[in-house]
């Protein structure tokens, strides 16, 4: 399966409703990624980065065109289906980090195994495994309140990584993040993308992450204007 | 298994907003038992009471005979039937006569009914062995009530007034020669118990009664000229009137579970509009909008459950302690013109307590439930970014 394509986008068309006329977010993309990448949909804000990176993760649909990702068509999927799809194969950072507040860090990177039944003890060692790789092993009772914003995307990334998804979906990971905490979370990833084969695709207009790409596709007003391998 | 996991997670980590709607919850839990409790222990009391002073475990009534009509009591009498002379032996039945007479209080004219007993009766728990005194004067025994009312004290006379057999006029001096202090009104009020024997006499209506109230372990029989009231007729009224008091104890029911209800809605959207990133993320792990209306609906459903915990933690020692102290009625009981104790000891029944926490429960259920459906229609990437939808 090396080397083979983990998601390929075919004249992909995303439009909006606005008012009684349409926004056309994304118009014919024409993509694939193989396993394995570390790759960026980087362009300025508007140009679709968020709208692509959404439909690879089955969270909207295609109003044209067809994306399939990990072998199934997005545009088909029930919401069900999409759902499991997320579940078993996708891990999600956000600027924003989305942790859950009333959880502990350890229950938020838990989250998705629980939703996966795995078994505690399995669960419990998932979690370390996971909260090691990010370095926050120390930080296992702490809420997010407690945590600096590096930390809380750190452990965004473990909840990403903990069931060791194939592909792993990073909008503006470091929009809310100092240099610092930027490279640190970016070496983080590249480490994962390394050790586990683990597919990365980015959304960002970030210079930072930028530099750790492997391959950036830049997009302009929906359209793919480079496609560049570094 | 895993939504009770998170729903619970969550609730408790909502921390004081959970815990205020639990607790105005649990309230609820507590206030309907207790209300059910004393409404039960009253219904108990007051059938106890009536059997024991009033009722008897059945009656026989003269074919003419209705409690609710005074004007039948002249033509209400029969002769004590033959067949049941060997039960009124054995202290199974005892008859009693009733008639209409006026009374005369401190000069005062004033309607009554006398009631001949006899002495010797154990069935009901009146005290008539006070009757069984030798005077000239006719001895009766009156209840605290009928006391108050007439401003009559023990060994007071009383001047009585009735209307023989034959319609002829007659009267005599009543000497009180004992008060009784009851919870049945329907004994005491208006009325003077005279020995069975005296008022046979008066009345001129030998070896005659108008009820026979029946014991413990008399098992009815067809009678000729009399009718039998089981206690499903002679307790209808006590129980029609718990009824009613029970369907008032509704509203305030309604009316709690409203106050509770609201508070549990509020937090459900409060809940929903505030967390809308957070149903985006749980969208994007992998749930399902009907999971997430689930763990929703649960986490609003689980204040019940929580609630019963925490009712049952005060609750408990509370209704525990009320149910052996017991209710003082407030004011005198005796002028309420029912068969209500001073004190009430309240009843709690398992089945009283289950279906109080089913009922809430559901309740509970549905109102969370209505606006976690608003989950359905989220859409997953606005909601990740907690955009108002």
């Amino acid at each position: 399966m090396e080397n083979s394509h983990i998601v390929t986008i075919e004249g992909l068309v995303k439009r909006y409703p606005v008012g009684k006329s349409y926004f056309t977010a994304l118009n014919g993309i024409s993509l694939t990624f193989d396993t394995g990448e570390f790759t960026g949909i980087v362009g300025p804000s508007g140009s679709g980065k968020t709208t692509l990176l959404n439909i690879i993760g089955s969270l909207d649909s295609p109003s044209e065109g067809s994306a399939e990702v990990l072998g199934k068509s997005i545009g088909f999927l029930s919401h069900k289906q999409a759902a499991q799809l997320r579940k078993k194969n996708m891990g999600f950072i956000f600027q924003t980090y989305n942790l859950l507040p009333v959880y502990t860090v350890f229950e938020n990177v838990e989250f998705p195994l629980l939703l996966l039944k795995m078994n505690a003890h399995e669960r419990k060692k998932a979690v370390l495994d996971a909260l090691e790789w990010v370095g926050l092993i120390d930080k296992i009772k702490s809420k997010p309140a407690q945590l600096s914003g590096g930390e809380c995307q750190r452990v965004a990334i473990a909840r990403a990584m903990v069931k060791r998804p194939e592909l792993v979906l990073a909008d503006e990971p470091t929009a809310n993040l100092d240099a610092v905490n930027s490279h640190n979370i970016l070496h983080t990833m590249a480490k994962l993308n390394e050790d586990l084969k683990t597919t990365f695709i980015f959304a960002t207009h970030d210079d930072k992450v930028i530099k750790y790409l492997k391959r950036k596709i830049s997009l302009e007003d929906g359209k793919v204007v480079r496609d560049e391998h570094t | 298994m895993t939504a009770f996991k998170l729903a619970y997670r969550n609730l408790v980590g909502a921390g004081l907003r959970t815990w205020l709607n639990v607790f105005i919850l649990s309230l609820v839990y507590v206030l309907i038992i207790w209300h059910n409790g004393l409404l039960d222990g009253w219904n108990r009391q007051a059938k106890r009471d009536m059997i024991s002073w009033e009722t008897g475990t059945g009656q026989y009534w003269q074919k003419n005979y209705d409690p609710y009509d005074p004007f039948t009591l002249n033509d209400s009498h029969g002769l004590i039937p033959a067949e049941v002379k060997d039960e009124i032996h054995k202290g199974l039945i005892t008859p009693i006569l009733i008639s209409q007479a006026s009374i005369y209080p401190e000069g005062r004219i004033q309607g009554a009914l006398l009631k001949g007993i006899d002495p010797e009766q154990t069935i009901l728990e009146l005290p008539t062995a006070k009757l069984s005194i030798e005077m000239e004067e006719i001895p009766a025994i009156i209840g605290t009530v009928m006391a108050k009312n007439t401003k009559l004290k023990e060994g007071d006379y009383v001047t009585a007034r009735w209307r023989d057999a034959n319609g002829i006029f007659d009267a005599a001096e009543v000497r009180i020669v004992g008060i009784f202090k009851t919870f049945v009104p329907s004994v005491d009020a208006g009325q003077l118990w005279i020995p069975l024997e005296r008022l046979q006499e008066m009345k001129q209506m030998p070896g005659e009664a108008t009820i026979m109230v029946c014991g413990n372990n008399y098992s009815p029989e067809t009678i000729e000229g009399w009718k039998f009231a089981g206690l499903d007729i002679l307790l209808k009224e006590i129980e029609d009137m718990i009824a009613v008091k029970s369907k008032g104890g509704s509203i305030l029911y309604i009316f709690l579970m409203l106050l509770a209800m609201l508070a549990v809605f509020d937090t459900q959207v409060l809940s929903i509009f505030r967390r809308q990133r957070e149903i985006g993320t749980y969208m994007a792990m992998g749930m399902t909008r009907g999971q997430i209306v689930r763990l929703f609906t649960i986490e609003g459903a689980m204040h019940a459950i929580l609630a019963a915990f925490l009712g049952a933690l005060y609750g408990i020692p509370l209704l525990s302690l009320q149910a052996l102290k017991g209710f003082k009625i407030p004011g005198d009981s005796g002028s309420y013109g029912l068969a209500i104790a001073d004190t009430i000891y309240p009843v709690y029944s398992i089945g009283l307590i289950i279906v109080t926490i089913i009922i809430v429960l559901i309740t509970t259920t549905i109102v969370s439930y209505l606006p976690a459906r608003k989950i359905a229609k989220m859409n997953p990437t606005e909601a990740i970014r907690g955009k108002l939808q």
